[in-house]
């Protein structure tokens, strides 16, 4: 039997599975005050759903109010939209907006690999989609296990095959991202999925379902029971008293990526025919969560005939029917007068469309289920007046242990040059062309750099050439080691990465991923981090525009390393003035070091690699001086003075040696002083390698010193030569190198 | 120069394939996969993607759809049609190229920068290059690997049907390391490599590709 809203306000004592659905007592006994009656099944399963942590945002809410306390009004002055939109929009010049956002879908990669990276892409676009968009690009920033682990060897293939299934088969570059390993992910991967995209800055779009008589369409794929969580619960409770024995689908989704597709087309031709009043896309918690949130940002209520929604499984219950998370579903707000066009540009593209309910007067949520009213409620309680909590915060007990243990009586290598070849084929630093090369990374001809280049950057004008970079970065043993600085550092690098392509960074993006928010220490590890990542955006002037919260990452009582993901947004006016990571495309170039190198090991890879040792404070990070940095390198490249450059990173300058020549595919010799492994080696933020002309040498260090940015000349550029030298050290052949770099990978995985 | 761009749903590089097409100074001509009509085009190119999301097998249902019974017609009275990718896949599948695609002998899917050698100068899409060239373009494909029976490559091979072969490790398994091939008339060309994604150096890896949009052009403005 169907539990009405009339069944409910009569049986109000009926006893209901809200502890299995994961709602506590308060939280239950909150949901009958605001109805002043039991809720009934289906709008349990809308507020257990909404209200849980991946859709409410409870435990993390009142840290994140700090990212709107830190934004002034002047780096807002770029943003059309920011956090609580489907994705940020920022204004990158003649007037086109690009939109773009990182999301997590770590839980469902480690239960079903491949559909749960390929729905993690699919998820992330109709985000973008959903602002008016046209998508242009996918990056995967992804984290894994110990690399030759029995289960990372069953994760990570899956994952990489889901990311380039979907994204391959749905038209997008795959421009970058990150794959990282570290024991602490084990059991708990992080699968996290960006999407950029641009429109005219007057197609915005935003989630609102406004104007009383407006119709609500459902378009896409049809609802089936993939995907239902903790509904299932409520089904099997359902169904127990009919003895009808159902097969329990998955609760990963299964992705179809051609359905995607032609969602996509199809939206932006309703788009361009001025179709749509406000769109949303259907993605957790499925129909209550695009019903809820579009009444609730509206100006009137609404009306949905559940019955009307297109099924593909039978006997659904309408607590299934809003709860399902089958993919490629849009649902929009049109005027009456273009339902019709709106069903004939659906017809074309072959997408089932259904009116499924209206917008009304007043200010209640109602959903009918032939005839019989099964919700009604106030929207805004379910989409965004859910409970907020203040969760207890406590500095881990170790946190100053693991600072002391630093990393300065670690032995040193003696065979520096060996330690060079070691570092380049350690799993971190090697090669990640066997994952990219799944990737399609040219389709729709606007890709001017992917990885392995430092940012990944997309065309978006082809007459004028503008065009935008973006960069993923983190480094969780960083933000171990100080939550605060080591999200201030992956700011800083993403931001560095962006500069050294030629573009002037704009905005930011995260994905905070961390372990459980019952865990005081972990909540210390997040307050931290939010406040170095809103504080960092705040001195380098930029603003946070949105961003994803991935709570519960850890393996039985041992989170993952803190790992707040931040992506960086830039813009260069024309790509063809991009700066290639590669070495060798001008003759006689000169490579000098930009910034200054301290010795610094906490936290780096050659601790980590060699020593397996974790301990001492990250880097220092000077935010000022990045600013410099990325104003000299973008005038580098407005100017033509750079031919390449390559950002410092994990493994130091002799990493960026190596990838630099082995992607220009040509030797340098190179000159170093002072204690050659700290050199080398050490991982002090702040430094961009880069090659000018020698024609442009003098021109560009006068500007470095006119500017006050520490520069030096390390070496040259030898086209001649197919090997890299170390003076007073010896030299490298390229294809030794390359062997060590492209090995690792293929070794581990094929 | 009037050249065809055709869209099923599930194409991808149909933006692309038009954008060569511009690039060679040529009109770009939309198709829709729906309608019988062909806009009296000089030439047809079938794009990548994946047609109708090639659950089925790749190509397999994009060969019966309504444009596609034109191009056969038009093919057989010898208008120039190209053929890239998953367009390869379809030809094939609509019998106007021998042979078949399957999945790559490693199961992946390739993308990457590939050299290809040009074996025949003398078809449609393929007299700007010398013979013998070697070129560098993309290839991004899961189900690129050509496949015939021995009469068939014998004859591809006796007709100089063999219009580019990959150069250095066969990437997918393709027999004879076949690229592309055409049909015995020369004018319908299918390869799994990608050239419109070759046309500036600044999208990809060369402008190697440009070439084949160039013969095309030199082909209809000389007739």
């Amino acid at each position: 039997m169907i539990d009405t809203v009339k069944n409910a306000e009569a049986t109000p004592d009926q006893e209901q599975p809200y502890k299995e659905l994961g709602l506590k007592d308060d939280e239950y006994a909150r949901i009958k005050e605001i109805l002043q009656r039991r809720p009934t099944d289906a709008e349990l399963a809308m507020y257990s759903v909404m209200w849980s942590e991946h859709c409410s945002y409870k435990s993390s809410k009142v840290h994140l109010k700090y990212f709107g306390e830190t934004t002034t009004d002047e780096m807002r002055s770029k943003m059309l939209a920011g956090i609580g939109e489907n994705a940020g929009v920022v204004d990158v010049g003649d007037g086109w907006a690009v939109t773009f956002k990182v999301e997590s879908h770590n839980h469902p990669s480690y239960v079903e690999p491949y559909q749960g990276a390929a729905t993690g892409v699919g998820g992330i676009v109709r985000d973008i989609l959903a602002m008016g968009a046209r998508p242009l690009a996918v990056m995967d920033p992804l984290r894994f296990g110990k690399p030759d682990a029995e289960d990372t060897r069953r994760v990570l293939p899956g994952i990489v095959a889901g990311v380039g299934g979907y994204g391959n088969c749905l038209g997008l570059p795959n421009i970058g991202g990150e794959v990282v390993f570290d024991e602490s992910y084990q059991g708990n991967p992080l699968v996290n999925a960006l999407c950029v995209g641009a429109m005219r800055k007057k197609d915005l779009h935003l989630a609102h379902a406004s104007g009383t008589g407006n119709k609500v369409i459902l378009y896409g794929a049809r609802t089936g029971l993939d995907g239902i969580g903790g509904v299932s619960v409520l089904a099997s409770e359902t169904f127990d008293d009919t003895a009808g024995k159902r097969k329990k689908l998955p609760s990963v989704q299964v992705g179809d990526p051609f359905t995607e597709k032609v969602l996509i087309e199809c939206s932006l031709e309703l788009f361009e025919q001025g179709l749509v009043v406000g769109i949303q896309d259907l993605g957790g918690a499925g129909l209550s969560c695009a019903t809820s949130e579009l009444a609730s940002a509206g100006d009137g209520g609404m009306h949905v005939y559940l019955d009307r929604v297109p099924l593909r499984a039978a006997n659904m219950t309408p607590a299934e029917i809003l709860s399902s998370e089958s993919q490629e579903r849009m649902c929009a707000v049109v005027e009456p007068g273009n339902v019709e066009a709106f069903l004939r540009v659906c017809a074309k593209w072959d997408v089932i469309a259904t009116e499924i309910g209206e917008v009304t007067e007043g200010d209640r949520l109602v959903i009918t289920y032939h005839d019989e009213v099964v919700v009604d409620v106030p929207p805004r309680t379910v989409a965004h007046e859910g409970p907020v909590y203040h969760r207890p915060i406590e500095r881990p007990a170790d946190q100053d242990e693991l600072q002391a243990n630093t990393p300065d009586g670690l032995p040193r290598p003696e065979n520096l040059l060996e330690l060079i070849k070691i570092m380049a084929a350690s799993p971190n630093l090697a090669s990640k062309k066997w994952v990219t090369q799944q990737y399609d990374r040219y389709v729709r001809g606007g890709t001017v750099l992917a990885q392995p280049s430092d940012s990944g950057m997309i065309r978006i004008d082809e007459e004028t050439g503008r065009g935008v970079a973006l960069s993923t970065d983190c480094n969780g043993r960083y933000t171990k080691l100080d939550p605060y600085e080591g999200a201030k550092l992956a700011l800083a690098e993403a931001y560095r990465n962006v500069a050294t392509t030629g573009a002037t960074p704009v905005a930011v993006t995260n994905c905070l991923n961390f372990g459980s928010p019952e865990d005081p220490a972990v909540m210390w590890q997040f307050e931290q981090a939010v406040k170095g990542l809103a504080d960092g955006c705040a001195e380098l002037g930029i603003p946070v525009t949105g961003g994803n919260v991935s709570f519960y990452n850890q393996t039985g009582s041992t989170a993952i390393l803190p790992t707040p993901v931040v992506g960086v947004l830039g813009v260069i006016d024309d790509v063809r003035r991009r700066i290639p990571t590669g070495i060798g495309a001008e003759a006689g170039e000169t490579l000098l070091l930009l910034g200054e190198t301290k010795a610094e090991f906490g936290g780096s890879e050659w601790a980590h690699h060699v020593h397996g040792h974790l301990g001492g404070l990250p880097p220092k990070v000077d935010l000022q001086r990045e600013k410099l940095l990325a104003q000299v390198l973008v005038a580098g490249s407005r100017d033509g003075m750079v031919s390449a450059a390559h950002d410092l990173a994990e493994g130091g300058l002799a990493q960026a040696l190596v990838e630099t020549c082995l992607i220009g595919e040509v030797g340098a010799r190179v000159f170093l002083q002072g204690d050659l492994f700290t050199e080398l080696f050490s991982e002090s933020a702040g430094r961009v390698l880069v090659a000018v002309p020698r024609t442009e040498e003098q021109r560009f260090v006068d500007m470095c010193t006119a500017r006050r940015l520490p520069w030096r000349k390390v070496g040259v550029v030898d086209p001649e030569s197919k090997a890299l030298e170390i003076q007073s050290l010896g030299e490298l052949p390229l294809d030794e190198l390359r062997e060590a770099w492209e090995g690792t990978l293929p070794a581990l995985f094929d | 120069m009037r050249v065809g761009v055709i869209t099923f749903p599930g194409t991808l590089d149909d933006v692309d394939a038009q954008r060569a097409v511009r690039y060679a100074d040529g009109e770009a001509v939309p198709l829709w996969h729906a309608d019988r009509d062909l806009q009296n085009v000089d030439a047809v190119i079938v794009p990548g993607g994946f047609s109708y999301g090639d659950y089925l097998r790749a190509g397999a249902i994009a060969r019966f759809a309504p444009v596609m019974q034109e191009v056969v017609e038009a093919a057989h009275k010898g208008m120039p049609v190209l053929g890239i990718c998953n367009g390869f896949q379809v030809l094939a599948e609509a019998h106007l190229l021998p042979g078949a695609l399957t999945r790559n002998h490693e199961l992946h899917f390739v993308c990457r920068d590939q050299w290809l050698r040009v074996e025949n100068n003398t078809t449609a899409w393929t007299t700007r290059y010398d013979r013998d060239a070697e070129i560098l373009v993309p290839l991004k494909s899961g189900e690129g690997s050509y496949q015939a029976d021995a009469d068939t490559l014998k004859q591809l091979e006796d007709e100089n049907r063999i219009v580019f072969r990959y150069v250095g490790e066969n990437p997918n398994g393709s027999l004879n390391d076949i690229a592309g091939i055409s049909n015995a008339r020369g004018n319908v060309v299918g390869l799994m490599p990608h050239p419109e994604h070759a046309i500036d150096a600044l999208t990809g890896p060369t402008d190697d590709g440009l070439g084949m949009f160039l013969s095309l052009l030199d082909l209809v403005v000389n007739a």
